[in-house]
Order: C-alpha cells, then sequence, then structure tokens
C-alpha cells in the first residue's frame, strides 16, 4: 500500500513539468497568433474593406460582444437566453440618451450605458433565473417581445427632449454622437474592435478564476456546485448581470456606428437567429464569439452586396444549428480545425502511399482512430449539452 | 462528533429514514446498508438537498439543519456523489479549487495543492479532467473532499466501478484523511473489502431504521446485518 502511494507521489513531478513547458508554449504561441489577429484586424483590414464593408465589420465587433454575452451564459451556465437581443436594445436606448443629453467623454457614456443595462437586465431576469432550459428560454423571449412593443410605442430617441426623447416631425435629426478621436468610419470601427478587445479580456478575466469554476460546475452539476458550497443563485445572477453588462456597452457602441437607431433594428426574432449563429459558431470557446459575430452580420450584408436574397439565411442558419448538433456540439471553431486536420491526414496519407494498396488497407485504423476520439469529444459535448 | 437523533425523512408516502439514530465519534466510520436503505437520503439531509421531517443533529456542537445549504460547505461538510462529478472543463487544480474555503490568496493555493497531492490523483494539477480516467477523477473528488478545512466529509460509494488496484489506492487514501484533516469521515459502500479495510466503526441501516452500530468486524458478523444483507431465514 505504501509503495503504491510512494509510486503515485513520485509520478506527477515530471509530469507536471512536462505540462507546464507545454502550457507555457501553448500561452505564447496563442497570445503572438491573438496579436497578429489583432494587428491585422485594427491596421490591415481598413487598408483592404470598402467604406460598406467597414461598416459592416464595425457591426461586427458590436456583435461579436453580445454574442460572447450570450455565449457565456449558454456554455458556461446553460442559461439559453431569447432575449439578448432586447438587452442589447436598452444598452443602445441608454448609449443614445447619454450621448444626447450630455457632453459626457464617449467611453464614459459605454460604461453607463453597460451599467444601466446590467440593471434593468439584472431586475428583468431575476425571476427568470430561478428557471431552467425551456422555460428560461420562453421567459427571456417573452420579455424581448415586452421591450419591443414599448420601443416601438415610444421609437428610439432622436435627439429630441425627454426620457424618450424623439422628435416625431423634426426635418433635421441630429445623429448620434461619436467620440471625438473617432469620428470617421474607419477609426470608429478601430474604436468598436478595441472596445470589443477590453470587453473580451473582462471576460476571460472571469472565466479564469473564482466564478469561471463556479459557472462551470453549475452548468455540469448543480448539485456537485451546492455540495462545493457554491451559492448557486448568486453565480447565475452574476453571470447575467456580467453578460447583460457587456452587452449593454455593446448596444453604446452600435448607437455610435449606426448614427440613426430605429426600435425595428431590434427585432424580437433576431434574438432566435442570434442564438443560432452563437451555437454555430461555439459557446464552448469566445473564439465562437467572432465567428457568430461574422455569421451575424457580415454575411448578411455580404448576401446584400451580392444579390443573394436574405431568406436564404433563415435556411442556412436553420441547416447550420441542425448540424452543429447534431455533429459539433462545440460548434465551428472546434469543428473547423479538426476536420481541417483530418483533411490534411487524409491527403498526406495519399500523398505518402499513393501507389501501395495493401497498405492502405492499414490506414483505415488510423483514421477510424481519429474518427473515434472526435466521436468521443462530440459525445461528450452532446452529454454536455444534453445537460444543460 | 456527530450526533443525529430520531431523523426521519419521508418523500411523499415513502419513509426513507424512519427515526433514526446514530453518533459518530471520529475517524472513519461505515454505514452500509442494501439499496434503498437510506444512506444516500441521510447523506443528503446533511449537505442540505433534503429537508427531514424531524429529527435534529448536531455536528461538533453546531446545529447542521439550520444552516442554508451552501454555508454547510463553508462550515466544512463534504461529499462526493455516487455518480462521480469532477467538473470535466475544469482542471484538476480548478476542481479542487472550486471548494468553499475560509482560506485566501497564497495559503489557499497551498491547500489546494496539499489536497492534490494528498489524494495521489497521479496526473498534473494542469490537466482537464475530461482526460483522466474513471480512478484519477473518483481522486480529485476525494481532493476536493480534503481540500478547505474540512470537518465532515461524506463519501457516497467512492470505489463504485473501480478495479481492484485503484480500489487499494482509494483505501489508503480514504484511510488517512482523518490523519490529515482531522475530519470524521463517513463512507457509504457496498465493497464489504473496503469498508472493513477502512473503517473502525461501522453502523448498518435497513428500511431507514438503524440495526447495527459498532466495531466493523463484529457488525459484519452480526446475525440480523447477514438477513438484511444475504436475505438468510433465521439461523
Amino acid at each position: 500500500m505504501v509503495q503504491t502511494t510512494a509510486a503515485q507521489k513520485t509520478a506527477p513531478a515530471p509530469a507536471r513539468q512536462g505540462w507546464a513547458a507545454l502550457r507555457r508554449r501553448d500561452t505564447i504561441t496563442r497570445l503572438s497568433v491573438i496579436t497578429a489577429l489583432l494587428a491585422f484586424t485594427l491596421f490591415g483590414l481598413p487598408q483592404i474593406l470598402s467604406q460598406y464593408y467597414t461598416d459592416a465589420m464595425t457591426q461586427v465587433a458590436a456583435y461579436a460582444i453580445v454574442a460572447l454575452g450570450l455565449g457565456m451564459l449558454v456554455g458556461r451556465v446553460g442559461l439559453y437566453s431569447l432575449g439578448q437581443v432586447a438587452v442589447l436594445a436598452i444598452g443602445a436606448w441608454a448609449g443614445a440618451r447619454l450621448l444626447f443629453a450630455t457632453g459626457q467623454p464617449f467611453p464614459v457614456v459605454l460604461v453607463e450605458a453597460g451599467l444601466i443595462t446590467m440593471l434593468l437586465g439584472t431586475l428583468i431576469g431575476l425571476p427568470a433565473l430561478r428557471l431552467r432550459g425551456l422555460y428560461f428560454a420562453l421567459i427571456t423571449l417573452m420579455l424581448s417581445g415586452a421591450i419591443t412593443v414599448v420601443l416601438a410605442t415610444v421609437n428610439f430617441p432622436n435627439g429630441g427632449g425627454g426620457f424618450t426623447g424623439y422628435n416625431g416631425g423634426s426635418l433635421h435629426i441630429p445623429a448620434i454622437r461619436r467620440p471625438s478621436i473617432a469620428g470617421g468610419d474607419v477609426a470608429y470601427f478601430r474604436y468598436a474592435v478595441v472596445v470589443a478587445i477590453i470587453m473580451f479580456v473582462l471576460v476571460y478575466a472571469h472565466i479564469k478564476t473564482r466564478p469561471g469554476r463556479a459557472w462551470a460546475a453549475i452548468r455540469q452539476s448543480e448539485p456537485a456546485a451546492l455540495a462545493a458550497g457554491i451559492n448557486i443563485t448568486f453565480y447565475k445572477i452574476w453571470a447575467f448581470a456580467l453578460a447583460s453588462f457587456i452587452t449593454g456597452v455593446a448596444g453604446g457602441v452600435l448607437a455610435g456606428a449606426d448614427r440613426f437607431l430605429y426600435s425595428i433594428d431590434f427585432h424580437p426574432q433576431d434574438s432566435i437567429s442570434l442564438l443560432a449563429v452563437v451555437l454555430m459558431g461555439g459557446v464552448y470557446s469566445m473564439y465562437g464569439a467572432v465567428i457568430a459575430a461574422l455569421l451575424n452580420s457580415l454575411l448578411p450584408a455580404a448576401l446584400q452586396n451580392w444579390g443573394v436574397s436574405q431568406d436564404w439565411l433563415t435556411i442556412l442558419f436553420g441547416i447550420g444549428v441542425l448540424q452543429v448538433l447534431t455533429t459539433a456540439p462545440a460548434g465551428l471553431v472546434d469543428q473547423f480545425p479538426r476536420d481541417m486536420k483530418r483533411l490534411g491526414g487524409l491527403i498526406m496519407r495519399l500523398v505518402r502511399r499513393p501507389a501501395a494498396r495493401a497498405p492502405a488497407a492499414s490506414a483505415p485504423p488510423g483514421t477510424s482512430g481519429t474518427s473515434g476520439t472526435s466521436g468521443t469529444s462530440g459525445a461528450s459535448g452532446a452529454a454536455r449539452g444534453g445537460k444543460s | 462528533m456527530i450526533e443525529v437523533d430520531n431523523l426521519t425523512v419521508r418523500y411523499g408516502g415513502v419513509t426513507s429514514l424512519d427515526g433514526m439514530t446514530l453518533s459518530f465519534e471520529k475517524g472513519t466510520c461505515g454505514l452500509i446498508g442494501p439499496n434503498g436503505a437510506g444512506k444516500t437520503t441521510f447523506f443528503n439531509v446533511l449537505s442540505g438537498f433534503v429537508r427531514p421531517a424531524s429529527g435534529t443533529v448536531r455536528a461538533f456542537g453546531t446545529d447542521l439543519l439550520g444552516l442554508p445549504h451552501f454555508r454547510r460547505a463553508r462550515w466544512g461538510v463534504r461529499r462526493t456523489f455516487q455518480t462521480e462529478q469532477a467538473i470535466e472543463q475544469l482542471s484538476v487544480y480548478d476542481n479542487v479549487a472550486m471548494m468553499a474555503s475560509s482560506l485566501r490568496g497564497g495559503a489557499r493555493r497551498a491547500d489546494v495543492l496539499a489536497a492534490i497531492e494528498f489524494a495521489g490523483i497521479g496526473a498534473s494539477s494542469y490537466a482537464p479532467v475530461g482526460t483522466l480516467g474513471a480512478g484519477q477523477r473518483r481522486l480529485v473528488e476525494v481532493a476536493r473532499a480534503v481540500a478547505g478545512q474540512p470537518r465532515l466529509i461524506l463519501l457516497d460509494e467512492p470505489a463504485a466501478g473501480l478495479p481492484d488496484e485503484e480500489t487499494a489506492h482509494l483505501a489508503a487514501v480514504i484511510k488517512a484523511i482523518p490523519g490529515q484533516t482531522g475530519a470524521l469521515t463517513i463512507l457509504v459502500d457496498h465493497d464489504m473489502s473496503l469498508v472493513s479495510a477502512v473503517c473502525e466503526t461501522t453502523a448498518v441501516l435497513d428500511f431507514g431504521k438503524l440495526i447495527a452500530v459498532g466495531p466493523t468486524a463484529a457488525v459484519l458478523r452480526d446475525e440480523h446485518v447477514m438477513r438484511a444483507y444475504l436475505g438468510t431465514a433465521e439461523v
């Protein structure tokens, strides 16, 4: 017995060193890839993109934040919210109102819009947090509808007086203010990307520390979380508050991007397609939020530019969600590299042994091996998905 | 020291625990009984998942039933589950660090690492739990139970489905828990060799009633226990 324990105790030491080295190298690679991508986004992209696509990419930056919030709710806590676009509308409203009514600097307005949205979103979500799964989705969808009705009745502030600030008769409707350093479209695109980066870092910091642990525990097993002394309601509210905050900030960014806001921009059915793209992008990775935003905001713009009917989007998203739910619960962000690796392996095998037919018979075990591992990860993902 | 007095739990018409009275002094204690005897229900009462119809539980002078469930973990109640509940998405370290603890900063980190070391998981503390084997995951749960100054550790069939050599290692770890932490450990298991290897005292439940308690070897020879377990007629 003593020998077993001794053997078990000596084993971790070299393994730990190996892991630490691996982790370090992994972290360095990841950081350089992210830095390169961001540098390209900030400085390369505006050079090659037209005005039309620059605006679309500004939308992508704002919706990446929204998708991040929703992905966090779905992937980390298992809350399927169908009201995120309404939360976004609250943020946009608060931002627009503050920008018209006050002369505060833009970043301050963004934070305030985030805080107001956090407060309202959490208040609205509070009773809904007691619910799970389908009921939570239904409640948030209904709230989203209710908020849309209010928006459609009173309209978005357009520089008029009062809280609603709507002046239907005005001919010269003032545009929503932008930050002084980012008045132009390209500059505002960069501004939006920087805000998005800050929001991603904020969420990353949460995921890697105690709240992230608590959320992971809640999502997989509420009994285990309870037994570990995690106050489930508190951490669910925290997740909801954080998601509302960043979505509110995104609303502020969107207000500055669009310059004119209309209630029709925030249709409740957009929340459903948002959930679809978030699921397609992948809810377990932060890259998934970026992919989701590209699908949500860049793809429609591209289709419009190519003269393809927007109706195809609905069909595409429907098929995409089905595909993701059946074959890749972790989304495109997980599936695409895996499929590329498999394709690469297949090509390598074909290139290496083009003539040998007999060894090719030994190849299938290799293929079944890779598909086996992906199958298990898929299955475990499905189990995770099923749990939440 | 835990004193359970006249504890009754009902689920609708089913009486799962029927006036159970029991006390354990210290060390590792076994709780055995056939399926449906109320062992897990007893654990659920202690960790706050189930509210009893009547009865009191005092542990080290504290009225456990008066604490809300998430407070109990902070007080020092730890438990594992019949189906292993290590969180796949998190690393070994994060799995143990999620346990409520009064320690902060460096002391907390040291405590978590000590718990991982103590359980002898045989994997890096950075390794994601999703990559570990069944036995290692069970040990992650044990490490979680040992972290953060526990006072009462409840292990619900920790060796279920494990091969013999892993069970032996687990038994050694469980046996060392009271010495390591000073916590009272209660072990529920169907594996009699594990119970007799680890527990000094054992209590037997049958249909929600305590039918025997005492030194493990004596209890396992008791004819009431044999009858409850094996269904033998009067000898």
